[in-house]
Parts: structure tokens; sequence; C-alpha cells
């Protein structure tokens, strides 16, 4: 008797208790920063390409074998655009077979895979979810813009870049050769201040 | 074929077709064993387990298990997969309590290559293991409760169980195949908030334990459900090799955790509850003392959290030297135990698992002969078995 009324005691406790469950397709519950959802490709802003270059380790690593990747010769390297020799061409995941397990995004080293936030892609048949590069791009980008995503370590300059950066080094040591002496005294002075 | 439904007495039949020769006065009447298959879709059977039964009226008199509905060669698999991606296989073995699973693993590994992980790392797997003890067993209470028909302590206790899976969200990115564990460490720091976030939840769950308590221990029927029913001894329980919560129901005080300590819980002072009759409800109260005790052992490991590194300087794919190991450690199921042989690759040349599930299982047919069917669902639910452990 006693223990009945204990237990309806709890039973009245979890009644007066908030919900914590959400009606799931009309109502979301928030998800966290670090939740994997299926993996996507980032899309690298300043280059207007890509990250990925279809370096395939990803590829190698995946416990399901779930994706494939093609290399192709960048153009925009040609162009001088780019720092980029290589660019992925095509790219496709299975995301049927994909267990969201993370491993490709730690073996990527040019940051070009994450774990995005998107979730609902279920699909009828076995096959049907497979997606590819702009899919996974736009997917990738989605991502990017929710959670303010930043590149580790910055680019590396393009070919336009490193002409452009030696034409400058060369004009500033031309503009010192005009007077080497005067060059080095200003630089002492400016030492000097410094200090 | 299988020695069942043996139709003894032929009486039912004859009376059928029209008696010419009664039975003799003095013969008892004969009655027909049936033979009941339980599962392997029933619902009380955790997933994918036939159970075989002979009963007479409704008491049990033999019993045959059949597994092997959820095999998918997980070992051999192993073979083929490099030791980080094997990690997402151990996952998928006890499927409810994934983070347990990983550790035994990685501290096989470790051992092997002789890696010793960071003393933060090490904290985070126990505090995450401990919690994922906890929702083991919260789990436990639930289902268990339904296998007797009682509705209501499931409902609370998955909403506890789902704080506690937010919580490993945060940290994992998952809610239950993490992949967050790695050779020599983790995958990433925890938040800066964490340690806060941990300790409100457990308070959530001391809270959510002593519902359960309330709601079952003492429960009359529970009670009468429960107690006397699938009794064994602690020496009957050692020679089937049990281990976990159902070798301790019996007496016996074997915990990894504390005869071999591994990782840091050298370091931290927990008790091991013991019950004393061996019967259904011993072996769910050493549940609920358990999660009491994990509860204080994630207190201690906060508290002994300093900031540090996460990752040992390991190569990010591991290759252990030649040579062989066993490691082990305490699931919620009980003694989980991985047996590598390594060729010097990176790949194992042969794993082994020794599944706490699959072992408690053995017992099966002892503690049921003689119940009633309705018992038999309490006694498979107390081994509290894990289908993707026992048939891998
Ligand atoms: S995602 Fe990364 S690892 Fe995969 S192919 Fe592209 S660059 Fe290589
Ligand atoms: S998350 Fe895992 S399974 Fe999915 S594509 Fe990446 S490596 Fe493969």
């Amino acid at each position: 008797m006693l223990n009945t009324l204990k237990g309806l005691g709890v039973t009245l406790r979890g009644a007066l208790r908030p919900k914590v469950t959400a009606e799931y397709p009309k109502e979301h519950l928030p998800l966290d920063e670090r939740f994997m959802g299926f993996p996507a490709l980032t899309w690298d802003s300043a280059r207007v390409e890509p990250f990925c270059t279809g370096c395939m380790v990803c590829v190698r690593y995946c416990p399901t074998q779930c994706m494939t990747a093609q290399m192709t010769d960048n153009p925009k390297f040609t162009e001088g655009v780019s720092h980029r020799k290589k660019i992925i061409e095509s790219f496709e995941i299975n995301l049927g077979r994909c267990i969201l397990c993370g491993i490709c995004v730690d073996v990527c080293n040019f940051d070009a895979i994450e774990m995005s936030h998107e979730h609902e892609r279920s699909e009828r048949l076995r096959n049907a979810n497979r997606v590819d590069l702009p899919t996974l791009l736009e997917m990738g980008k989605t991502y990017q813009a929710k959670v303010g995503w930043k590149q580790a370590k910055s680019n590396a300059p393009s070919p336009n870049e490193r002409e452009t950066a030696k034409a400058a080094a060369k004009s500033a040591k031309a503009l010192a050769g005009d007077g080497p002496e005067s060059g080095d005294q200003t630089g002492a002075v400016d030492g000097g201040d410094q200090v | 074929m299988n020695g069942f439904g043996n139709v003894s007495g032929a009486r039912g039949l004859t009376a059928l077709s029209g008696s010419e020769s009664p039975p003799s006065p003095g013969s008892e009447p004969g009655t027909v064993d049936m033979m009941v298959n339980m599962g392997p879709q029933h619902p009380a059977t955790h997933g994918v387990f036939r159970m075989e039964l002979r009963v007479d009226g409704e008491r049990v008199l033999d019993l045959v298990p059949h597994i092997g509905y959820l095999h998918r060669g997980s070992e051999k698999l192993c073979e083929h997969e490099l030791y980080s991606q094997i990690i997402t296989l151990f996952d998928r073995l006890d499927y409810v309590s994934n983070f347990n699973n990983e550790l035994v693993l990685v501290t096989a590994v470790e051992k092997l290559m002789s890696v010793e992980p960071p003393p933060r790392a090490e904290l985070i797997r126990i505090i995450m293991c401990e919690f994922n003890r906890i929702a083991s067993h919260l789990l436990f209470y639930g289902t268990f409760a339904i296998d007797m028909g009682a509705m209501t302590p499931v409902l609370y206790n998955f909403r506890d169980r789902e704080k506690v899976q937010a919580l490993f969200e945060s940290v994992s990115g998952a809610r239950m195949m993490h992949n967050y564990f790695r050779v020599g460490g983790v995958k990433q720091d925890v938040d800066a908030d964490f340690a806060a976030r941990a300790l409100t939840l457990c308070d959530d769950l001391e809270r959510g334990v002593d519902d359960s308590d309330r709601l079952l221990s003492e429960n009359a029927i529970f009670i009468e459900r429960t107690s006397g029913i699938g009794v064994i001894s602690g020496e009957a329980a050692l020679d089937w090799g049990l281990s976990g919560p159902v070798l301790r129901a019996s007496g016996v005080p074997y915990d990894v955790r504390v005869e071999e300590p591994y990782s840091r819980y050298a370091e931290l002072d927990f008790g091991v509850p013991v019950g004393s009759a061996g019967d259904c409800w011993d072996r769910f109260y050493v549940r609920i003392l358990e999660a009491r005790e994990s509860i204080g052992i994630i207190r201690q490991a906060i508290a002994l959290m300093e900031p540090g590194e996460t990752m040992a300087r390991v190569r990010q794919i591991a290759r252990p030297p030649a040579g062989e190991v066993y490691a082990h450690c305490e699931n919620p199921r009980g003694d989980l135990g991985v047996y590598i042989v390594s060729d010097g690759g990176e790949r194992p040349y042969r794993l082994k698992v020794r599944p706490p599930s699959f072992c408690n299982l053995q017992a099966l047919r002892d503690l049921t002969v003689g119940h009633y069917i309705a018992d038999a669902v309490v006694i498979l639910g107390t081994l509290d078995i894990v289908l993707g452990e026992v048939d891998r």
C-alpha cells in the first residue's frame, strides 16, 4: 500500500515535469555544434572552387567503401588564379552506405570534407541516396554558412599571387637599390625608433 | 527431429476416432508436452533471439536457445580493417554501451603498442563509459519492467537516457555510434562547459535512478514476480562463466575494474554491490546500486580532470608490433574481452571477442527450467543480453 503511494508520487511528479521530446517532423530540436550528419564537401569562396583535390585518401580509409572520387588538372592553376594543381572532377558518396563515422574528415589533409548537419535524406530505394559533387558542395555550403566555418590554415599563394609578390619584392628592391646607403640608414633609424 | 513435441500419449486421438478401447482403469491419463517457439520476433527477447520451450501446461520442461540471427561476421571483418576502422565495428557489438566497447579495443591495442594515453583522455574515457553504463542500466530497468507488464518506468527511463545521449552528442557528435576513442587518446577534447553539464546530468540521473527504485524495487507485484525466480548460486554462476551484474547478484564480488584495474580506475574509490540470493530481484537491484556507484565515479573523475593533451603522439594509422594481447574491461553486461594476434601489420591477424552477453546466456536453460513461461521472459530480461554482441 505504502509502496503504491510512493509509486504514484513518482508518476505525479513525472506529469508535472516539462516535456523533453518534440513532435518531430513539425518541430526540430536544436542540433549540437558537433553533431555529425552526412559528410559534405566544403567550398573555398576565396578561390571559387572546392577545397577537395581528389587525392582519394578519404576514399581509401572509408570503412564502408561508400565513396568514389576522380581527380583532374585544375584549369584555374593554368590560368594562375588558384594554387591547386589538381582538383576534384567527380565525387560520389552513397549515403545509404555511409555510417557517419567521421573517419573521412579525420584523414583529409585539405579541410575539404566535413560532417555537415544534414540528416534528412531518406530515400525509398537502397541505392537512391547516391549524391554527386554539386549536391555535396551544396550541403557543404549550407553547413559552412550555418556554423561560420573557418579553414584551419590559409591557402598557399596562387601562381599569379606569387608573381605579384615577386614583382612587388623586386620593385621594393629596385626602390631600395636607388640609394642603398640612405635606405640602410632609414632602416637603422626605423629600428632605433622601435626600440 | 529436435525431440520436442513427442506425442507420448495418443489418448486424445483415439478418443476422437471413436474410442474402441478406452484407457485401462488405473493408468494415468497421458499428457502431451507442447513445443512453444518464442522469438525471434518476440518483443520480450530484446532483439532477434529464439527460444524453443518444451512446456507441460505453463511449466517449462526444457529450453533450447537459438542464436545467430544477427550474425554479421564482425570478427572476420576485423581482419580486413585498419585498427581505426575496427572501432566502428566495436561500436556495433553491444549497441547500447558503445563507449565501453570502444574502450576495450583501444586498451588492447595500446597495450600491444605500449602507448600511454594522456591522463585527461583517460578521465574523459572513464566519464563517458560510466555515463554509458548508467544509460544502459536505465534501459534495462525500463525494458525489464515492460517484460512484466509495467509500462510507466520505461517512459521515465528513456527521458533520462535521452539526456545522457544529448551529452554524448555534444562530446562525440553522435548519439550512439560514436567512434570517439582513438588508439592513444580521444578524438577531440571536451567543451569548456562539459564539467558543469556532466555534474548537472549526474544530479538528474541520481533522481532518475531513485525514481526507478521507488517505482519498482518495493512494489508488491514486482517482488512477487522476481524474488525466488531464476536462482543461481555463486559457484554455479562461476562455473558457467557468468560475469557482470549477473554474477555479482549471486554474491561473487568480481569486477574487472577492481580486480585488474585498467585505465585510471585504481585512483577512484567505488564499491562493488553484490546480491545474496542470486534471483531476478537481486539481479535487478544490483544494477540500481551499480548505477549509483557510477554516478560517484563520474563525480570523482570530473574533480580529477586537469587541462592537458587528449591524444598521445602516435601514428594516425596504428601499426602494433607482432605479438598477441588480451585485454578485458567491465562492461554494463559483464566482462568484455578482446584477444588480438598481430603480425606487425596495420590490420590484426586474428581478433577474438569474449562477449559477456553470450557467456551469460549459457545459464539460461538452467535458470528457466521448472518455472512458468511468463518467468522465462523475466529471467531472460535479467540476463540483459544484447544480440549484437551475442551473434557478432
Ligand atoms: S575530401 Fe580530402 S581526402 Fe577526400 S579526396 Fe578530397 S582532398 Fe582528398
Ligand atoms: S563518414 Fe565514414 S562511412 Fe561515411 S563517407 Fe566518411 S568515412 Fe565513409
